[in-house]
């Protein structure tokens, strides 16, 4: 509970501070606005009490004056509130706007600045329902249920003030007790109404996995002749998101009469005592002593109608209970993306540009220099204020690397290994074997537990995390492309490519080809992860980007394991062109792909258990034999 | 009547009364939200109105006579609790009948695309894609349900509140009630006007954002390439961006939708004004004048809340028909599913259908022809003559996109044959009954699907009846028995869904073990063995004309290792048949063939 106003309270707190000013206005906006509400019954007494009730007693002189005044009085009144309603009304949608642009952009920067351990370890599903729902909910919340509940509570609150100073006291208090009966009634209604709202969220969920499943399977279905099966399956998940749906709605739909109700009873209520009262009066029984003024029948009038507005508005609030409570949830599960601890990075070696000058030193270019001719390693030293340059190669060594994931099961022992520039390395092995995690230290999207890994000598943890990266170029088994033409998908690799870099680039992956028969060659569009495209047409895409990019060192993760074998050759070739001249890492699932590898790592459970060229494990006859034989499988 | 259906403009009544077929045996619950939510509404626009009585009888207080004032106020309040209590009744069972009726309706409607989506043939089905098929059963359904909700719980509220509310105003005070005549359609029509100019740029909107959520998802997915190129800063830029031009874009929308409420306002309060004034001088004109029945202060306050009551009404009855508008493009979509025609069912029941058992699993195609759209031109098959044997193996290799998938997929009448004759065990397949056909072949698909549920459970798709040695024996022919042995609980160990806790050499396996527990006369294998390395395929491949050496067989492959000891491998290439014949045949005489043999054989394919 503490936790949940915690959340509110924050989240109140942001809105706020995404434009104090504008927060202020609203708020004075929205006061503004509830005076008309409240003025009116004030003003029909006064104009019941002191122009009509008088007339009708036969004090006829003058009473269209009065009447006028009171009539202007009240225009006034209504055009300060309908001002403030609009420009309040004009300025949450404002700030909801505003407040939930600001959000989504502070959770997408936000993601973006976050470890690889963040995505391994969440469903992609789940963070992208903040951007689709939770933000959504709070948007609600702050441009319509804010407003909405501060305007009512507002009324009611000026409201019950009014009763008790200038109204009856024990009137007030009939409402009062009216109010608590509604409080109670809404806490007990509502939390069953939004318990069940989330079983009937978790059924949704739980019906469209089945869709989905059943959707992709359904030619399956057909082809057993399943299909009666999977009717009386569905049936079942059905009725069970129908008997959480009817429960969740029956819960919300009951709330509003039996509020509009119990409003209607302290209305009735309200009429019964004050008749007591007047009747009392009239025969001067005294016994309601604390009543110091007498009632008159035009604040009886006016009270009754006071009480409508309070209990009224009081509905209106207890209306925002499920908006409230899905914006809590909603904000929750922003709030934990935001909280979420960026990647830390406390590398002080940088990539820069540089030259030899006529010495042979390097010598350090401007970062947007064209004529450079190599990269290097800026490393400054602390201890005399020193810099020294050192030129980029791509020579890796692990000393002894260990790893775990969780610090608890180590998926990673004792690895030890030399790539120099121009040595491709291979790694074979099982599913979960660890291949894929070596590489994932390599450019620390990972940190290793003991060990050392030095690039060029240097210790990789001093080295900036987006300088390492920017030095080992990826192919990885499942190719992300990303909405934009082919162009910008191959450019992806050096923004400041021109179109001939990035054609050369897609040449030398044997790209170019299928893309000139594209329908718009280069310019064609990519959508939704470019499914237009093959499985293969994908892979070479992501070669080329990989060649524009011209990193020293490269990754080829499984980079053509679900290829078929004639693409297969299209892309071996590409990815030949590529490899020459660079270090490269290997991890395949064909061994024809790794046969010309320098060195071939055979690993199991995290041990390299075999090394060697591909002739000397044929001459060894251990494990790279049998699966080269067939006689072993990889799983 | 030709079958060409016009694509955009159905009318809205063939919508409604195609949808409200579901409803069913929520009529009843339908029905009975309607009259409660109809009572209820009376009710609550009585209660002002007896109200009224009670402030005019509170008016008249006499002090000379208070005890008979108290008295006529208690029945009145008498009066007023039991109404309040019968509102109260009527509130609480129509919401509970409510809640039954629209979300039964949504579950009957759900069913009822479901089921439809069952009978769907593969025509059909390639026709919507899946996750469009998703969607119609999800999010528009919802929708929907939503939209149901409206028109038989608020809609039927606000109308008739609105008319109650306008007739209890002439009622109380007919001299001053007609200025709700000309208020309520000015304001109908002003909010009807923001409603038509923000719905288009909502529904736009709607799309950008669409748009705006798929390339953040774009970017979870591909966080790995987002970092390896260092592409945060970039990729910070872009969104921002896209995000600020979608907010630009709604934020028009917005503010003019805000406006609807001070425009609400702004009518409520001119006509408290107005009513306010002219009652106030019409209650003492008459006083002076003398007439009886007049004007009165009661009359007054309920006019006011009449008043409020018919506006409010107003602004609903708008939101409801944005609301309805809104799902129309849902309604469309369900629409196209529920009326989606399936040819084959038709034929289904064609006379002589009626075989249920094949005889032998011989196939002869006879100048068979196919094409996927009766309007294109091309042809996906042209001019196939195919013979096998019973018990034979035949083998199918081309390149991608050269229709072998479509040929097999011929033999359950998954698609129907455009021209020629395709016979099974000596007799047309149109003589067949349909889910005979299909029981009896065999088929494992292209794309390997499990379902959630345990291996077993997967299994016995095949065979129901099928007793733990059936099931094992075909494991073990299809190589599978010994990995699912490794598993934690052997055969009961769970398959996730979209069986992801496998690779993909298990998932085909365990497919292949499904469609050999059927012991088919025909088994179709349809590139299912393209994870599994050659080994292990070649023991497969023994496995079957081992254990079914009755069953023909059909192999699709990539790889000549799988087809190379079929008695008979057919070459495809653009719908055609490029050359027949045994693998040693092929090689000297198919250039197609001999092509795919040298690649392969050149870096290696078998090795793998």
């Amino acid at each position: 509970m503490k936790n949940k106003t915690n959340i509110l309270a924050r989240l109140v707190k942001d809105i706020f501070l995404s434009n104090p000013l504008v927060f202020i206005l609203s708020i004075i906006c929205v006061l503004l606005s509830s005076v008309g509400i409240i003025i009116a019954p004030i003003m029909l007494q006064e104009i019941v009490n002191n122009v009509v009730e008088p007339a009708l007693k036969g004090n006829l002189v003058n009473w269209q004056e009065p009447l006028i005044n009171n009539i202007i009085i009240l225009a006034t009144c209504y055009c300060v509130a309908l001002i403030g309603t609009f420009s309040y009304t004009q300025l949450t949608q404002n700030l909801g706007n505003n407040f939930m642009q600001k959000t989504r952009e502070r959770c997408f920067s936000h993601m973006q600045d976050l470890p690889i351990k963040f995505f391994d370890q969440h469903n992609h599903g789940d963070i992208m329902s903040v951007y689709t729902n939770d933000i959504d909910s709070i948007r609600q919340f702050a441009a319509n249920s804010l407003p909405v509940m501060f305007n009512s509570s507002f009324i009611v609150l000026v409201n019950f003030i009014l009763m008790i100073t200038i109204y009856s006291v024990w009137l007030a208090i009939v409402v009062l007790i009216g109010v608590i009966v509604m409080l109670f009634v809404t806490k007990i209604v509502g939390s069953r109404s939004s318990r069940n709202y989330v079983t009937q969220q978790k059924m949704i969920g739980k019906i469209e996995g089945f869709i989905e499943e059943n959707m992709n399977g359904l030619k399956v279905i057909k082809s057993f002749c399943h299909e009666e099966e999977s009717k009386k399956d569905f049936d079942k998940v059905n009725s069970d998101l129908f008997i959480a749906a009817t429960n969740a709605n029956k819960f919300g739909n009951i709330l509003m009469p039996i509020l509009g109700n119990i409003g209607n009873i302290v209305y009735i209520a309200i009429a019964i005592v004050s008749g007591i009262f007047l009747v009392l009066q009239g025969q001067n029984y005294n016994i309601v002593s604390g009543l110091q003024k007498t009632l008159e029948i035009g604040t009886i009038v006016a009270f009754l109608t006071v009480t409508r507005q309070v209990t009224y508005n009081f509905s209106e609030v207890a209306n925002q209970v499920n908006s409230i409570a899905l914006a809590i949830g909603g904000s929750k599960r922003v709030y934990a993306l935001i909280d979420e601890k960026p990647e830390e990075d406390n590398g002080y070696v940088k990539l820069v540009k540089a030259k030899y000058d006529e010495k042979g030193n390097i010598v350090e270019c401007p970062k947007d220099s064209k004529d450079f001719t190599i990269w290097a390693w800026k490393h400054p030293h602390t201890a005399d204020n020193s810099v020294t340059y050192q030129k980029l190669e791509g020579d890796i060594r692990m000393f002894n690397v260990d790893f775990s994931y969780d610090n608890k099961n180590i998926v990673l022992h004792d690895i030890t290994l030399y790539a120099e520039p121009g040595q491709k390395v291979a790694f074979v092995g099982a599913t979960g074997a660890g291949k894929t995690t070596i590489t994932n230290l390599l450019n620390r999207f990972y940190d290793i537990a003991d060990g050392k890994i030095r690039y060029d000598g240097i210790n990789i943890n001093k080295i900036c995390k987006k300088d390492l990266r920017r030095s080992i170029g990826m192919v990885l088994q499942d190719t992300s492309l990303f909405s934009g033409t082919v162009m910008d998908n191959i450019r992806y690799g050096q923004l400041d490519a021109t179109d001939e870099q990035c054609i050369e680039a897609a040449k030398l992956a044997n790209a170019h080809d299928f893309i000139e028969r594209l329908p718009h060659g280069y310019q064609t569009m990519l959508t939704g992860d470019g499914t237009n495209l093959s499985q293969g047409q994908r892979q070479l895409l992501s070669i080329a980007r990989c060649a524009l990019h011209n990193a020293p060192v490269m990754i080829l993760d499984e980079a053509t394991s679900s290829i078929d074998t004639r693409t297969e050759a299209l892309v071996t070739k590409g990815m030949d062109n590529l490899m020459k001249g660079r270090t490269v890492f290997v991890i395949a699932h064909r061994l024809s792909t790794i046969q010309n590898s320098d060195v071939i790592m055979v690993l199991d459970h995290g041990r390299i258990i075999e090394r060697g060229d591909h002739d000397s494990l044929i001459a060894e006859q251990g494990v790279y034999y049998q699966l080269y034989t067939g006689a072993f499988e990889l799983e | 009547m030709t079958n060409s259906k016009s694509e955009k403009k159905v009318p809205f009544m063939l919508y409604v009364k195609t949808l409200l077929k579901s409803v069913r045996q929520y009529k009843k619950e339908t029905f009975l939200t309607m009259l409660f939510v109809g009572l209820e509404t009376i009710l609550e626009c009585v209660i002002p109105f007896i109200m009224m009585f009670l402030i005019n009888d509170i008016e008249a207080y006499d002090p000379a006579n208070g005890m008979q004032t108290l008295y006529k106020i208690l029945i009145w309040a008498a009066v007023l609790l039991v109404l309040a209590g019968f509102s109260l009744t009527c509130g609480i069972l129509s919401g509970r009948f409510c809640a039954f009726a629209s979300v039964g309706f949504s579950k009957n409607l759900r069913q009822d695309i479901y089921y439809k989506i069952q009978t769907f043939s593969f025509t059909n089905i390639d026709k919507f894609s899946v996750s469009s098929l998703v969607t119609r059963q999800t999010t528009d359904i919802m929708n929907i349900q939503l939209a149901y909700f409206l028109v038989i719980r608020i809609a039927v509220r606000s109308i008739l509140m609105l008319i109650f509310s306008i007739v209890m105003a002439f009622i109380a005070a007919p001299s001053i009630a007609w200025i709700y005549l000309i208020l309520v359609p000015v304001l109908f029509g002003v909010l009807l006007v923001i409603v038509l100019i923000c719905y288009p740029i909502y529904s736009a909107g709607f799309k950008k954002y669409d748009k705006l959520n798929e390339s953040i998802q774009e970017n979870v997915k591909g966080m790995r390439t987002v970092k390896t190129y260092v592409r945060e800063d970039y990729e910070k830029e872009k969104f921002h961006k896209q995000a600020y031009s979608l907010q630009k874009f709604f934020k028009k929308a917005d503010r003019l939708a805000a406006l609807s409420s001070p425009i609400l306002q702004f009518f409520m309060w001119a006509s408290m004004l107005c009513i306010i004034s002219i009652g106030s001088f019409l209650i003492i004109q008459n006083n002076i004048d003398g007439i009886e029945n007049g004007m009165t202060v009661g009359a007054l306050t309920s006019l006011i809340t009449y008043g409020a009551q018919c506006l409010s009404s107003i602004m609903m009855v708008t939101m409801i028909l944005t609301m309805i508008i809104m799902s129309l493009e849902s309604i469309h979509r369900v629409y196209e599913v529920l009326t989606e025609e399936n040819k084959l069912l038709l034929e289904e029941n064609v006379e002589g259908a009626k075989l249920t058992n094949l005889d032998d699993g011989s196939i002869e195609y006879k100048d068979v022809y196919f094409r996927y759209d009766n309007t294109s031109e091309k042809y996906a098959l042209e001019d196939i003559n195919l013979k096998v044997k019973s018990g034979q193996t035949l083998g199918i290799i081309g390149a991608t996109g050269s229709s072998k998938s479509t040929l097999v997929n011929l033999l359950p009448r998954f698609f129907e044959v455009t021209k020629g004759s395709l016979t099974i065990g000596g007799h047309d397949i149109k003589e067949y009954d349909i889910r005979s056909l299909r029981e009896q072949i065999g088929m494992v698909l292209q794309k390997n699907i499990l379902f959630s549920g345990t291996i077993k459970d997967n299994l016995l798709w095949g065979n129901k009846d099928a007793s733990d040695e059936q099931i094992v024996q075909a494991c073990k022919v299809a190589q599978a028995d010994e990995f699912i042995r490794n598993f934690k609980d052997g055969y009961n160990s769970r398959v996730e869904q979209g069986g992801t806790n496998l690779s993909g050499g298990q998932k085909q396996r365990l497919c292949i073990a499904r469609a050999i527990i059927k012991n088919p006369k025909i088994l179709i294998l349809d590139d299912s063995t393209s994870a599994v390395d050659t080994k292990t395929d070649a023991f497969i491949r023994d496995g079957l004309k081992r254990v079914c050496p009755n069953t023909t067989k059909i192999i699709i492959a990539q790889r000549i290792s799988s087809v190379q000891d079929c008695d008979q491998i057919i070459v495809m290439k653009d719908g055609k048949i490029d050359g027949i014949g045994n693998h040693d045949y092929l090689v000297k005489n198919n250039d197609i063939y001999k092509d795919i043999y040298n690649i392969q054989n050149k870096i290696g394919g078998n090795q793998e």
